[in-house]
């Protein structure tokens, strides 16, 4: 595979064809923050707080760094005035929904966002979809989806293979930068607890 | 529900995968909702996950997780028939069937929803009901409109 070779803040780097830029970036141990990226997970550009400034044939765009893949002569910017103001913007938009996300505390500072800028909507979950990838992609369970849509877009377990799947592994808790997916499991239990009694320990 | 009647309904498209709204569409059509058992049976036949069928069924509003009235009342509030009084045809609407949007009667006669715009920006204010467009209405009118459907 050819490599392919680009600037990023001002270093010459060389990747793999087909290669992104945050893992460009990552290779020459250049740090693009991320919410959403995960390495077993395909790239999903959700939570956009990669945006990194990419100057190329046709001038200078805003790309979300996880998914946009590396090119012949780009030169990227990993910080800059209007990078910096984006990423900003995002956290305080994503705090006012996950105002005490532990994943988000450093970022917070680092960028100076104030996480009471916007009137607080306490929904937790900030749709990075970290839970329902890893759920369909890894462990091909599909216990947890999204469901609506826009400002109303939720997580969602299907009980019925949520109750049986879910108590064996559990391997999505971690992922959740906000804790809202443990809430929305506790919650599913509850509320099936008659109908479809989730399992609480080894099988027997 | 009626299993037969829902594996014609997946037998048609082939089981075919990429045919899943248009499936989901017609099971609509036939019971004006999804019924939870016959989406089971769509992500069983198309091996498409439960997850994804009701991400689908909760993103598109001409689906519905929950049974609908025999007659669907869409009441315009696009800007053209809400100069001309939407707001008004509404209230009506609702003191007649004593129902909100989004709301379906204990009889299960008539569903409500208010839409963005049918299309029809010159006949308005609108109100559709089963499809059928009746235009130029009036808060007195409605009550007329409504007494042809049982
Ligand atoms: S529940 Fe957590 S992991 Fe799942 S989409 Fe929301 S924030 Fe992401
Ligand atoms: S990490 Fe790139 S969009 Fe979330």
């Amino acid at each position: 595979m050819s490599d392919i070779i680009l600037t990023i803040d001002g270093k010459e780097v060389s990747a793999g064809e087909g290669s992104t830029i945050l893992e460009a970036a990552r290779s020459v141990g250049i740090k693009i923050p991320t919410l959403c990226n995960h390495e077993k997970l395909e790239p999903y550009g959700g939570c956009r707080i990669c945006t990194v400034e990419a100057e190329g044939r046709g001038g200078t765009q805003l790309v979300a760094a996880c998914l946009y893949p590396v090119e012949k002569n780009l030169v990227v910017r990993t910080r800059s005035v209007k990078v910096d103001r984006i990423r900003k913007m995002i956290l305080e938009l994503l705090l006012a929904h996950a105002p005490d996300s532990m994943e988000m505390q450093d970022l917070m500072k680092e960028y100076g966002a104030d996480r009471n800028r916007f009137e607080k909507e306490a929904s937790f979950c900030i749709h990075c979809g970290l839970c329902v990838r890893y759920c369909a992609e890894v462990k091909k369970a599909n216990a947890v989806g999204f469901i609506d849509r826009g400002t109303r877009r939720e997580i969602s377990f299907i009980p019925e293979i949520a109750s049986s799947e879910c108590w064996n592994c559990k391997e999505c808790f971690p992922l959740c930068p906000t804790s809202a997916l443990q809430a929305a499991y506790v919650l599913t239990e509850a509320l099936n607890s008659l109908t479809h009694p989730f399992r609480h320990g080894p099988e027997e | 529900m009626d299993n037969d009647r829902i594996n014609q309904i997946i037998e048609k498209h082939q089981c075919e995968a990429s045919s899943l709204i248009q499936v989901m569409l017609e099971i609509q059509s036939i019971y004006h909702w999804l019924p939870k058992e016959a989406l089971e049976l769509v992500s069983d036949k198309l091996k498409v996950p439960l997850t994804r069928i009701q991400h689908i069924a909760t993103f598109y509003k001409a689906f519905s997780l929950v049974p609908k009235g025999r007659h669907g009342i869409h009441i315009c509030m696009g800007t053209a028939c809400h100069v001309r009084g939407a707001g008004r045809i509404l209230d009506s609407v609702q003191d007649l069937t004593g129902i909100k949007p989004g709301e379906t009667d204990l009889d299960m006669k008539f569903s409500l929803e208010t839409v963005n715009c049918l299309g029809c920006c010159a006949l308005g204010p609108v109100m559709e009901i089963n499809g059928k467009t009746h235009g130029k209405m009036a808060p007195a009118k409605t009550a007329d409109v409504l007494k042809n459907y049982d």
